[in-house]
């Protein structure tokens, strides 16, 4: 099929950026939509261009790395899935494709179709986490009984792979469902109940220093999770930053 | 406390918390003037109630004055700072609809038309009201030997299709606001469980019947008078 994209370039943070229009041609549905991305930079390359920079890594969809703001939408058409899961059957020919960064104040340009999300690294840093000595003693997982609901409500929250297309999705560039599955992964388990309340507070102050708007709860970000995390998550994180809050 | 009311948590919390007890509110109104259509000498007598009561008027009436402005104020920095955060740039393309619905991405307009339309309710009922009373001194609620409360809502909307029809119209983006704002409120409180799709269906219902409701009444009033 052959299509007419509309790309964002911009060649770094501090310059001002605007669309370019590309044709590119013999693109197979079996493509995913990176791979067309390929072949059109692919073209550019051999006629001494500039390629367009974007995101990628494992293109499995399990790692995080690629967004892509596709016709409106972070990943683009469908539900669940990533920008390297989704396939260019998905198009029709001579369809037009408008191609932008995940835009957020919190997450700066680096170049192109490039966006800096390490404001989620520093969300994670400042409380993701448990502290367990690992120095040789470290106590099997298995060995701590866990409620199979609460286990599988952990795992789910757990399946964030930190994309940024809640952000991207959300009309207030909020990162409520990131951090609220961050959050909830642990908050969920005995492992992480010993430091909820210093957690939720931390990351919580980290997300709001990030500059990220409010949640108002549209609903957004659960609808294009590629993962499919559940603004259930959002809710338990109010629960436990107000508990946390209370209890001083 | 000025920590947690410096966080976004804190803040949405805050929103949901005055639109929950403006829903209150909007119930006990509602139920009020219902009254009007089935008894005037009811409407007469709560009327009177409200408005002289020292704790409603004195303690339930700067609450609610106070949670209408902090809800509108919240509302509009909420709007500010998240309009802030998208950046300066901001997408050629945003297709909403996909993901969300209109009701819940457009509560800054359903919420002026609705501030709009509390400065029309103000002036026609709120303002002459608290002049009678406060200003000139009459708290009888009496005109001419007879409770004034029925015939001063009726004379209102009586020949008068426009105002009638800017009630209806206020009404209909009230529904709007609701729609999303009254389970909203319980979403950011942190109440998502098992009954909450029980609890989402009762706030829809909520969100339509009683806007209906106060539209009804002052249809009702209009059309009995033609």
């Amino acid at each position: 099929m052959k299509l007419t994209l509309k790309i964002w370039r911009q060649e770094n943070s501090n310059t001002k950026g605007r669309f370019e229009t590309y044709n590119v041609d013999k693109v197979e549905g079996d493509m995913s939509f990176l791979e067309m991305l390929d072949v059109l930079n692919d073209g550019l390359v051999r006629e001494g261009k500039e390629p367009v920079e974007f995101d990628h890594d494992c293109r499995e969809g399990i790692c995080g790395t690629c967004s892509l703001q596709i016709n409106g939408e972070p990943h683009g058409p469908g539900n669940r899935v990533t920008t390297c899961q989704l396939h260019m059957r998905s198009f029709k020919d001579g369809d037009t494709i408008v191609i932008e960064p995940f835009r957020a104040r919190a997450f700066p340009i680096v170049k192109d179709l490039i966006v800096d999300r390490s404001a989620f690294d520093r969300i994670q840093q400042a409380g993701g986490f448990i502290s367990v000595n690992t120095s040789g003693n470290t106590i099997d997982a298995n060995s701590t009984p866990i409620e199979k609901e609460k286990a599988d409500m952990s795992f789910d929250a757990a399946t964030c792979i930190g994309c940024g297309a809640c952000v991207a999705a959300c009309k207030n560039a909020s990162a409520m469902l990131f951090t609220s599955a961050k959050v909830s992964q642990f908050a969920l388990l005995p492992q992480g109940e010993v430091e909820a309340s210093e957690r939720v507070m931390h990351m919580v102050d980290q997300m709001d220093k990030e500059g990220f708007g409010n949640c108002t709860n549209t609903g957004a970000c659960e609808i294009e999770c590629p993962k499919g995390i559940s603004l259930e998550n959002i809710a338990r994180m109010n629960r436990e930053y107000l508990s946390a809050s209370v209890a001083g | 406390m000025g920590g947690i009311i410096k966080s976004s948590i804190a803040r949405k919390v805050a929103m949901a918390l005055s639109g929950l007890f403006l829903v209150v509110f909007l119930a006990q109104h509602f139920t009020i003037n219902i009254t009007s259509v089935i008894s005037p000498d009811t409407f007469n007598e709560w009327s009177h109630f409200m408005g002289t009561n020292i704790l409603v008027q004195g303690v339930l009436q700067p609450i609610l004055i106070f949670g209408v402005i902090f809800h509108f104020v919240m509302g509009f920095i909420l709007e500010i700072q998240n309009r802030k955060a998208r950046g300066d740039v901001g997408y050629s393309l945003f297709k909403g609809s996909a993901n969300s619905s209109w009701f819940s991405r457009n509560m800054l307009i359903s919420g002026i038309v609705i501030l709009l339309f509390l400065g029309l309710h103000f002036y026609d009922f709120w303002i002459p009201e608290i002049t009678t009373k406060y200003i000139e001194g009459d708290m009888s609620g009496m005109h001419n030997g007879e409770f004034r409360y029925y015939e001063e809502t009726v004379e209102k909307f009586a020949n008068d299709p426009y105002r009638t029809g800017l009630y209806v119209l206020a009404f209909v983006f009230l529904i709007f606001h609701l729609l999303h704002g009254f389970s909203s409120a319980f979403q950011s409180v942190g109440f998502n469980n098992k009954y909450s799709k029980a609890l989402k269906t009762f706030t829809k219902a909520f969100a339509i019947v009683i806007p209906l409701g106060f539209a009804f009444i002052a249809i009702f009033h209009y059309v009995s008078h033609l």
